[in-house]
C-alpha cells in the first residue's frame, strides 16, 4: 500500500480502525518474557521491534499486511520484501499488501542506508511471516485435531491432508500474532522455494511508466498551497535589506515568510510561488563571505587540516628492506548527488499534529529533527514515506521535509508543499567529501606482497538527521541551530574508512583513517561513502603491483585472497568477459576489480573495457562484465539492475564529476556546470551474473559496484594507454 | 485564456501565458506525466510531445503553444492498458526510482512516431538530452529496442506503414 493510497479514507478506516489485530503497540506483561535468552541477537530488525505484529497483520478476512520500516527509494526493496514474506506465508505476492516507512505505522528500522534494507528488514519479516505460518498451523491443528505434520499453509489457509482448509481469516482470532517475535520458527526450505529466487516484477514500476501517482512531488492535497524557498547565494550569507511587500503583493502569494536568513514564498498555484521565489530572490541583499577553500588548493588544504587518526588495522607499517617498494596517492574531487528531481515534501499541521510526507531515508530520526525545529513533541509529529526521485545517499529530501514543516507550521489547516529548483538541489545539498588515500607496499621476492601501509583522509561521511541543527533550514533561521560537530562513523562498516582495508591476505598490515573535522562544504553519505574512494585506490594500487611482480592482475589478486566466495566471483567475472581470451586493439584496454563491500556485505568483481581517444582525450567504458554474490538472491532481476545502475552511475562520478566552487559560493548549479553521464557513451554491454547463495544470510548489493567499476576504468585507462591515472574524475587531458 | 490539446483533449486554462507549459499540465491538469527535473531543459525529465516534436514543457510558455497538439505520459496508455513502449518499459523493469522515465518515454515516442526502426545509434543520439542519474540507460535503450520491434512487427502484420504510434495507441 503507498502512502498515496493511504490517503483515501477507505484505507485510512481500515488502517485505524477496523480488523481484530490493529492493537496497541505495547506488549501485555506475559509476553514480556520471551524464550529468547537474553544474550541472544534476534534476526535483523526484530532486534528493534520483537512484536510479531509489528511486521504482519492479518484481518478477519485474511487480508494480509506486512509493514517495514524502509523506504522504497527505487532500488525494489518493496517487491523484494514482498517476495519474501509470500514465500514465508505461502501465499501469492499479489495478496499482500506491504506498508513502507511511517512513523505511525511501521517499524523503526533507523535510515534505509549502507545496503541494509534485506539484512535489517528482509530478515526480520522473513522470520516474522514464518513464525506466524507456524502460529497458523498450530491453531489449525488444535481446531482440527489433526497434528501439525499434516498440515501445511497454502493460499492463504491451512490445509489438511484430508483436504480441510481454514482460512487464515478464520485462524487469526483473538489476536494470535500478537506476540514476541522468537526468531526460531522454521524457514522455508530453498529446495521448495515458489518465490524466492524468482525475477518477480517490480510493484512500483507501472505506475511509474503510466503517471500514476508514484511520487511525493505528485502528491495532491484538498486545500493544498505551494511553497518555495529562496536560499542564501553562499552557505554563510546574512540577509541585508529585503523589501516583502511587493512580493506580498503578486497574484496568488498567500505569504511571504521570512525568519532570519529563511526566506520562501507560499502561493495558491505552483508557478505563483515560483514567480515569487523569483521576485523574492530579485529583492534581496545578502552579505557573503569567502569561506571556501581555494578551488584548485582543495587537495592541499584538505592535507593540512588536522585530523583525528583512527586505526583500521594496527600493524607495524615497517617496510621490509631491499625488496620492491612502491607507493602512490589516490585522490577523489567533492561529488554530489545529483537527483533529477529536486528534494519535495508536503507538510499539515491539523489540530495540533503536524504530518509530513517526505522522500527522506530515515522518517523517524527525521521526526525527531524536525520536532525539536518545530518545538512539539514527537509524538504530535508525523513523517510518512513517499516514493521520490533518487538519492544515492543523504541529499536533500530531510532538508525539503524540514521546509514544508517550517512552513505549514505558518498556515495551519493548509496543506504546504515545498519543492527545490534545481540551483538550489545543486547547491545546498551534502556531498560526498575530498578524499586522498595513500599507500605504500612491499613486492616480495615470490611476488606477493609482504607489507602495506595505507591512511586515507576525509572529512566527514554522515551528518544525518540527528538535533534540529543537523537540518538545514535549521542554520538559517533568527534563533538558528548550529549543525552538531562532525564524527567519523564507527567501525566495522565505518565512514571515510569503508573499505579502508584491502581483503587481501598481507601478512603486515597497517590501515588507518584521518578524520578530518573541518567541513567548508557541506558533505554527508554519498552510495558507499568512503568505499568507493577505497577500493578505487585498493584496487589501481593492485594492479600497479601486478604489473611490477609481472603477473596477471587477476592472478595476482587471486594469489593474496583465501576467501572461496571472493574467488568465486573474481572466477566467474574473468570467464564471463573472456579475460584469458581477450583480443588487444588499438585504443581499448580491459580492467578488473574486486571488492567485498564493507569487507562483511556482497562480493562484487568486474572486468571491463575503456575506449580511449587519444586526440580529445575522452574514455569511454564500452562493456562492463559484473558476478555479485548477495548472498541470498531474493529478485536476481532486482539485484542486476542495482548493479548494472551502480556501474554507470560510479562511471559517470569516475570519468566526469567533480563540485566546482570559488572561494565563496558553489558554482556548480545545473546540469551544464556540473555534467553526468549520458547517452552516447552508455556502454555497449553491461551484464551480471548474480552467484546466489540459498539459504544463506542476505548481504545486500545497492552500494557493491561503485568501487569496484572505478579502478577497474582507471586499470582498462592504464592498459589501454600506459598512463596510470589517480585523480577522480579521470583525465587524460 | 489559453487553450491547449492534451492527449486529444481540448482544455481552457486561465493562467499567464508566460507561465512554462509544465506547470499547467501538473498544476492546473493534474497530470503527474510530466516532471520537474531543473526548469532549465537541461534534463529532459519534463518532456512531452508537441506537435509531434519531444520538447521539454519547463521552458515552453504556455502561450506559445497555440494549436499544436500536446502529448503526455497519460496520452500513452494507462496501467490497465499501457501503451506499447510503455508496455516495453515494464517487460525490461526499465526503471530504478523511475523520476526521469516518463520524459525518457515520451523522447523516444517521439523518435518511434517518425522512425519505428531506428538504428542503436540514432536511439542513443535521439535519447542524449535526457539525464538518468540511477544508471538505467542500458535498460531503458533495451526497453526502445524492444518496442521498436513490437512497431515493426505489428506494422508488418497489419501491412501498415508508418501511423503514429501515439496516435495509434489512443
Amino acid at each position: 500500500m503507498s502512502a498515496l493510497e493511504r490517503l483515501t479514507p477507505s484505507r485510512r478506516t481500515f488502517l485505524l480502525g477496523g480488523g481484530a489485530l490493529i492493537v496497541s503497540f505495547s506488549l501485555p506483561p506475559r509476553l514480556a518474557v520471551t524464550q529468547q535468552r537474553a544474550d541472544e541477537k534476534l534476526p535483523g530488525s526484530l532486534q528493534r521491534d520483537p512484536k510479531l505484529d509489528s511486521w504482519i497483520r492479518i484481518d478477519e478476512r485474511g487480508a494480509i499486511t506486512v509493514f517495514t520500516g524502509k523506504c522504497e527509494l527505487g532500488q525494489g526493496i518493496k517487491t523484494a520484501l514482498i517476495q519474501v514474506a509470500a514465500e514465508e506465508l505461502a501465499v501469492a505476492p499479489q495478496s499482500i499488501h506491504l506498508v513502507t516507512a511511517d512513523t505511525a505505522l511501521t517499524p523503526n528500522e533507523g535510515y534505509t542506508a549502507g545496503s541494509h534494507s534485506m539484512q535489517d528488514s528482509g530478515t526480520a519479516i522473513r522470520h516474522a511471516a514464518a513464525q506466524a505460518r507456524s502460529l497458523l498451523i498450530a491453531t489449525a491443528a488444535m481446531q482440527l485435531g489433526v497434528p501439525r505434520e499434516r498440515l501445511k499453509a497454502q493460499d492463504g489457509a491451512v490445509v489438511a491432508h484430508d483436504g480441510r482448509r481454514l482460512g487464515f481469516g478464520v485462524l487469526v482470532k483473538e489476536k494470535l500474532l500478537h506476540v514476541a517475535a522468537d526468531g526460531r520458527a522454521n524457514l522455508t526450505d530453498p529446495a521448495h522455494y515458489r518465490v524466492i529466487g524468482t525475477r518477480a516484477q517490480r510493484v512500483d514500476i507501472p505506475p511509474k511508466v503510466t503517471a500514476g501517482p508514484a511520487f511525493v512531488h505528485d502528491l495532491r492535497l484538498p486545500g493544498m498551497l505551494h511553497a518555495r524557498v529562496v536560499r542564501p547565494p553562499s552557505y554563510y550569507a546574512r540577509l541585508l535589506r529585503l523589501d516583502t511587500t511587493p512580493i506580498a503583493n503578486m497574484p496568488g502569494v498567500r505569504a511571504v515568510h521570512r525568519d532570519g536568513n529563511y526566506l520562501a514564498v507560499i502561493a495558491e498555484r505552483e508557478y505563483q510561488a515560483v514567480a515569487g521565489m523569483r521576485a523574492l530572490a530579485a529583492a534581496a541583499s545578502w552579505h557573503e563571505t569567502a569561506t571556501l577553500p581555494q578551488p584548485d588548493r582543495i587537495f592541499e588544504w584538505l592535507a593540512s587540516q588536522p585530523a583525528e587518526r583512527v586505526s583500521v588495522v594496527g600493524g607495524s607499517g615497517d617496510l621490509a628492506g631491499g625488496a620492491k617498494v612502491l607507493e602512490a596517492t589516490y585522490r577523489r574531487a567533492y561529488q554530489m548527488h545529483g537527483s533529477i528531481g529536486p528534494s519535495c515534501a508536503v507538510a499539515r499541521l491539523e489540530n495540533g499534529q503536524l504530518t509530513v510526507w517526505t522522500h527522506s531515508q530515515g522518517v523517524f530520526p527525521l521526526r525527531a529533527a524536525i520536532a525539536q525545529l518545530v518545538q512539539l513533541p514527537p509524538e504530535r509529529v508525523r513523517c510518512i514515506q513517499v516514493d521520490g526521485s533518487g538519492c544515492y545517499g543523504h541529499n536533500g529530501a530531510d532538508d525539503a521535509g524540514a521546509d514544508a514543516a517550517l512552513l505549514a507550521m505558518a498556515l495551519p489547516g493548509r496543506p504546504v508543499r515545498v519543492q527545490w529548483m534545481r540551483e538550489q538541489e545543486h547547491a545546498w545539498e551534502p556531498y560526498g567529501s575530498a578524499m586522498i588515500a595513500k599507500v605504500r607496499a612491499t613486492l616480495g621476492t615470490e611476488g606477493r606482497i609482504t607489507d602495506w601501509d595505507y591512511s586515507v583522509r576525509s572529512c566527514t561521511h554522515a551528518t544525518r538527521a540527528g538535533p534540529a541543527g543537523s537540518l538545514l533550514p535549521a542554520w538559517l533561521l533568527a534563533h538558528p541551530s548550529a549543525p552538531p560537530p562532525p564524527r567519523p562513523l564507527p567501525l566495522p562498516e565505518g565512514g571515510g574508512h569503508r573499505n579502508a582495508a584491502p581483503l587481501y591476505s598481507i601478512p603486515n598490515l597497517r590501515v588507518a583513517y584521518e578524520f578530518v573535522p573541518a567541513m567548508p562544504l557541506r558533505v554527508s553519505a554519498l552510495r558507499s561513502l568512503g568505499a568507493y574512494v577505497n577500493v578505487f585506490s585498493i584496487e589501481s594500487f593492485m594492479d600497479e603491483l601486478a604489473q611490477t611482480a609481472k603477473a596477471d592482475p587477476i592472478e595476482f589478486r587471486l594469489r593474496h585472497l583465501e576467501d572461496p566466495r571472493a574467488r568465486a566471483v573474481i572466477q566467474t567475472a574473468a570467464e564471463r568477459f573472456g579475460w584469458s581470451g581477450y583480443q588487444r586493439r588499438q585504443d581499448h584496454g580491459r580492467g578488473f576489480a574486486f571488492a567485498r563491500y564493507k569487507n562483511l556485505a556482497a562480493y562484487l568483481a568486474l572486468a571491463a573495457e575503456a575506449e580511449v581517444d587519444r586526440k580529445s582525450g575522452h574514455v569511454r567504458l564500452k562493456r562492463a562484465i559484473a558476478a555479485v554474490d548477495c548472498g541470498e538472491a531474493v529478485n536476481p532481476d532486482g539485484i542486476e539492475n542495482q548493479i548494472q545502475g551502480g556501474i554507470l552511475q560510479s562511471a559517470s562520478w569516475t570519468l566526469h564529476e567533480r563540485v566546482v566552487f570559488d572561494r565563496t559560493r558553489i558554482t556548480s548549479r545545473d546540469w551544464n556546470s556540473y555534467p553526468i553521464l549520458r547517452f552516447t557513451e552508455m556502454p555497449d554491454e553491461v551484464q551480471v551474473y548474480v552467484v546466489n547463495q540459498p539459504g544463506t544470510p542476505f548481504l545486500g548489493t545497492g552500494e557493491a559496484a561503485q568501487g569496484p567499476i572505478a579502478a577497474a576504468i582507471a586499470n582498462a585507462i592504464a592498459d589501454a594507454t600506459g598512463i596510470r591515472l589517480r585523480d577522480i574524475p579521470l583525465k587524460l587531458t | 485564456m489559453t487553450t491547449l490539446t492534451v492527449n486529444g483533449n481540448k482544455c481552457e486554462v486561465e493562467v499567464d501565458p508566460e507561465t512554462p507549459l509544465l506547470y499547467v499540465l501538473r498544476d492546473e491538469l493534474a497530470l503527474n506525466g510530466a516532471k520537474f527535473g531543473c526548469g532549465l531543459g537541461q534534463c529532459g525529465a519534463c518532456t512531452v510531445i508537441i506537435g509531434g516534436a519531444a520538447m521539454n514543457s519547463c521552458v515552453i510558455p504556455v502561450g506559445t503553444v497555440k494549436g499544436r497538439p500536446v502529448v503526455t505520459l497519460e496520452g500513452l496508455g494507462s496501467s490497465g492498458r499501457p501503451g506499447v513502449l510503455q508496455q516495453a518499459f515494464i517487460d525490461e523493469q526499465a526503471a530504478q526510482c523511475g523520476y526521469c522515465i516518463a520524459g525518457m518515454i515520451m523522447r523516444a515516442q517521439a523518435l518511434l512516431d517518425q522512425n519505428p526502426a531506428p538504428s542503436d545509434a540514432e536511439i542513443r543520439t535521439h535519447m542524449e538530452p535526457n539525464l538518468c542519474r540511477c544508471g538505467t540507460h542500458v535498460r531503458i535503450f533495451r526497453a526502445i529496442r524492444r518496442a521498436s520491434e513490437t512497431l515493426t512487427r505489428e506494422r508488418g502484420a497489419r501491412g501498415m506503414s508508418a501511423a503514429p504510434a501515439s496516435e495509434a495507441d489512443k
